[in-house]
């Protein structure tokens, strides 16, 4: 199961922190994200609830960007 | 500008009036010993600017300490301005004002960034914009504009002229010409009649053209193009990936270093009995602070590849992630297949061997003969005898050539089927009819042996033969074979002008044939007569003769060449307009079918790493320098400021330059 999101944030090196945090959430199996054109891309893992997931990473990613956004 | 920057720019604005203001205030009334305002007092009045300057910062980093990000930039600008103040405030310097044009440098940076980014996005995503807005259709007369996707298989769509095709499908009605650059890069326009299959993207330019959809809009072409471009650098390429854990490393390791530099050198002096000096260590500690945050790096590599992408697609060379654009720029080998990568795969007759009578004559009964059948080589001798080609007889060898001159529309001919009867399709190929009375036999060699006819060899052998006999007399035959693409030739000069080391063509077709067709074009190795696994091998075999650090891509135009497009290190599919096989199974997509395409893509890819090369080496080079400065005493705040931001700024306009590739 693949996602993509619109997310919103402003510099390259906080794209790259917050692709950390989401790769470490449960239910993530992969995840990119990708800066230039402000999408994330998710992989989740077999059987998780996307949406729970979701909101998971948002606030995983709210912890070390506190100015990001995901437009879930 | 968004409601976020000009919100930010306003800041800018009042705090740098304010930092003049003040300049000129305390130099009025808060230098020397009669000063009116202690410096205790100026400390405080600075403290205004510096809020509005800071303030987001400043709570963004409070945020990041209660998250346990410490090594978070907005931390550690605030540890840096804050050290700034207190040194100025300690040491009653009155140096109050530089903290605050820190903070002020860092923040124009910061929105300069934002702003050039968010352009360049824009641009970018605007070239790359193909996708339609609505489609017409025709409803009680009237036409009605509604969204694409809602329009079902099989509906009847009006483009007029001006607008894009939004759906994939057949004209019903109507000719025009269409403007295929957003898809392919040739700006020439492609004629359509009623009954030519028509993609969508390309721009209707002359007439309204009535179209029956054949495909949903999610799955034309247009959809799956706009689909792959979007996802395009979500494939990291290797030096991103460096940068990313550069990055990681570098803010951590430099921070640690500002701290041993705060504390190792005063404890050092203490031991040695000598004044300590404190803040000006703390002051070059707070400099390395300023020069640890890693955004100059980080921003600048992405976006040249963006850059670089966009700038391809323009071209009609879509890419499907940074990675394979630099993998691209390290090609040393280039595999072809031949039939629709080198040759068009279109058949035309090519020379007539032995006539016993006019070759005109003898093409008009061949093509007469041949009038009710739809084989490509049936149609490409009817082709040959339609559109008047004026045959030229070598002297030496009494062979026919075609020859194309401006005036071969005179000499148009027709068919008319009337002089012809008692057509029969023969076993092989071969064809029996009667024209104008007399008796025809066309076909292969077995035919003639098995009639009992006496033909002669083809001594050229390099395509189809197809020998005719008329009344039981052997009259000469045609010789068909494939054409070769006007820029294949041209394409591999400028493939090996562009340092490719060895060009291997890999066909399923007879030898004769791929011999001549590699040596008119100019490829140095052919491997010919292979089934699809024996190019998957050949593949293999390559692959293991490839030096370090060289890479090997495949060309095919992927109809049935998607095992080896996948095993290549790169997969160049070409004449992709409309084959969603190719553009699943390859790495990069070449619109059109002009071979010219591959070695402009390598030099695209080329030109885009070397951007991505200098800005590395040019942001972690002025960073490591300032860095040493800093340590050494000679670096202050404002080159640390510019170490930070000025490279980033720089960076990122050397980044754009990837978009612009027209003249590659």
């Amino acid at each position: 199961m693949r996602k993509s999101y619109n997310i919103e944030v402003d510099c390259a090196n906080c794209a790259n922190k917050m692709e950390e945090a989401a790769a470490k959430t449960a239910g993530v199996k992969a995840v990119t994200v990708n800066f230039m054109t402000l999408k994330m891309n998710v992989e989740f893992e077999e059987g998780s609830d996307e949406k729970a997931v979701m909101q998971e990473v948002l606030k995983n990613c709210k912890k070390v960007e506190d100015d990001c956004e995901i437009y879930l | 500008m968004n409601k976020k920057q000009k919100k930010m720019l306003v800041r800018i604005i009042i705090t740098a009036v304010l930092v003049v203001l003040l300049h000129f205030a305390y130099e009025a009334f808060g230098e020397g010993e009669d000063a009116k305002i202690p410096s205790l007092c100026w400390a405080f009045i600075y403290l205004v600017p510096y809020f509005i300057i800071g303030w987001d910062i400043l709570r963004k980093s409070f945020k990041g300490i209660l998250n346990r990000q410490i090594f978070d930039e907005n931390f550690l600008m605030s540890v840096a301005t804050i050290g700034a103040f207190a040194i100025a405030l300690y040491e009653g310097s009155g140096e109050y004002s530089e903290a605050v044009m820190v903070m002020l440098l860092y923040q124009i940076g910061e929105l300069f960034q934002s702003y050039a980014v968010g352009k360049s996005r824009k641009n970018i995503s605007e070239l790359m914009d193909i996708r339609p807005d609505y489609a017409n259709i025709e409803e009680d007369g009237e036409l009605k504009q509604v969204y694409p996707d809602e329009v079902a298989i099989g509906t009847v769509i009006v483009v007029r002229p001006g607008e894009k095709i939004p759906i994939d499908g057949v004209i019903v009605e109507g000719d025009s010409s269409l403007n295929t650059s957003a898809l392919t890069g040739e700006s020439r326009p492609r004629d359509v009649i009623c009954g030519d299959e028509v993609i969508s993207g390309c721009i209707n330019m002359t007439g309204v053209i009535k179209i029956k959809t054949e495909k949903e809009f999610g799955e034309s072409t247009v959809s799956k193009i706009l689909e792959l471009v979007e996802n395009s650098s979500s494939q990291k390429s290797s030096s991103e990936n460096f940068i990313t854990k550069f990055a990681k490393y570098y803010t951590p390791v430099v921070c640690i270093c500002a701290l041993t530099l705060a504390l190792l050198p005063p404890l050092v002096l203490l031991i040695l009995g000598k004044p300590p000096v404190f803040s000006n260590w703390v002051y070059r500690a707070l400099t390395f602070l300023v020069i640890s945050c890693p955004c100059a790096l980080v921003i600048s590599i992405p976006l040249s590849f963006f850059a670089g992408i966009g700038g391809a697609s323009r071209e009609g060379i879509l890419v499907k992630g940074s990675n394979y654009l630099e993998a691209l720029s390290k090609t040393g080998i280039v595999a072809f297949d031949k039939t629709g990568t080198m040759t068009m795969g279109i058949f035309e007759v090519s020379a007539i061997h032995h006539g016993t009578m006019e070759s005109l004559s003898l093409l008009d009964y061949a093509a007469h003969a041949e009038c009710f059948s739809s084989h490509p080589i049936s149609r490409s001798i009817q082709k040959a005898w339609l559109d008047g080609l004026v045959w030229q007889i070598d002297v030496n060898t009494g062979e026919a050539i075609p020859v194309r001159t401006p005036e071969s529309s005179k000499y148009k001919h027709s068919i008319s089927r009337d002089r012809v009867s008692s057509v029969k399709e023969l076993p092989g190929g071969g064809i029996s009819a009667i024209v104008d009375d007399k008796k025809l036999l066309l076909g292969n060699t077995r035919l003639m042996k098995d009639n009992g006819i006496s033909y002669k060899e083809c001594e050229g052998d390099h395509g189809t033969v197809v020998h005719v006999a008329m009344d039981g007399e052997y009259v000469g035959h045609l010789v068909i074979s494939d054409v070769i693409k006007p820029g294949s030739k041209e394409a591999i000069s400028s493939l090996k002008k562009s340092g490719i080391r060895r060009s291997v063509m890999l066909t399923g077709d007879t030898k004769n044939v791929a011999d001549e067709v590699a040596a008119e074009i100019g490829i140095d190795e052919v491997h010919s007569e292979l089934l699809p696994e024996d190019k998957v091998n050949y593949v293999e075999q390559l692959l293991k003769e490839k030096r370090d650090k060289e890479l090997l891509a495949f060309v095919g135009d992927g109809i049935n060449d998607a095992p080896v497009l996948s095993r290549a290190d790169i997969g160049i599919a070409m004449g992709a307009l409309g084959s969603d096989a190719a553009i699943e199974a390859a790495d990069i997509v070449l619109m059109d079918d002009d071979p010219r395409k591959i070695s402009k893509a390598i030099r695209i890819s080329r030109k885009c790493m070397r951007i991505v090369y200098e800005n590395i080496w040019f942001a972690i080079g002025i960073k490591f320098i300032c860095l040493i400065l800093g340590a050494l005493g000679f670096a202050n705040m404002w080159l640390a400021i510019f170490a930070d931001t000025g490279v980033m700024v720089l960076a990122v306009l050397n980044s754009i330059r990837a978009l612009f590739v027209k003249r590659l």
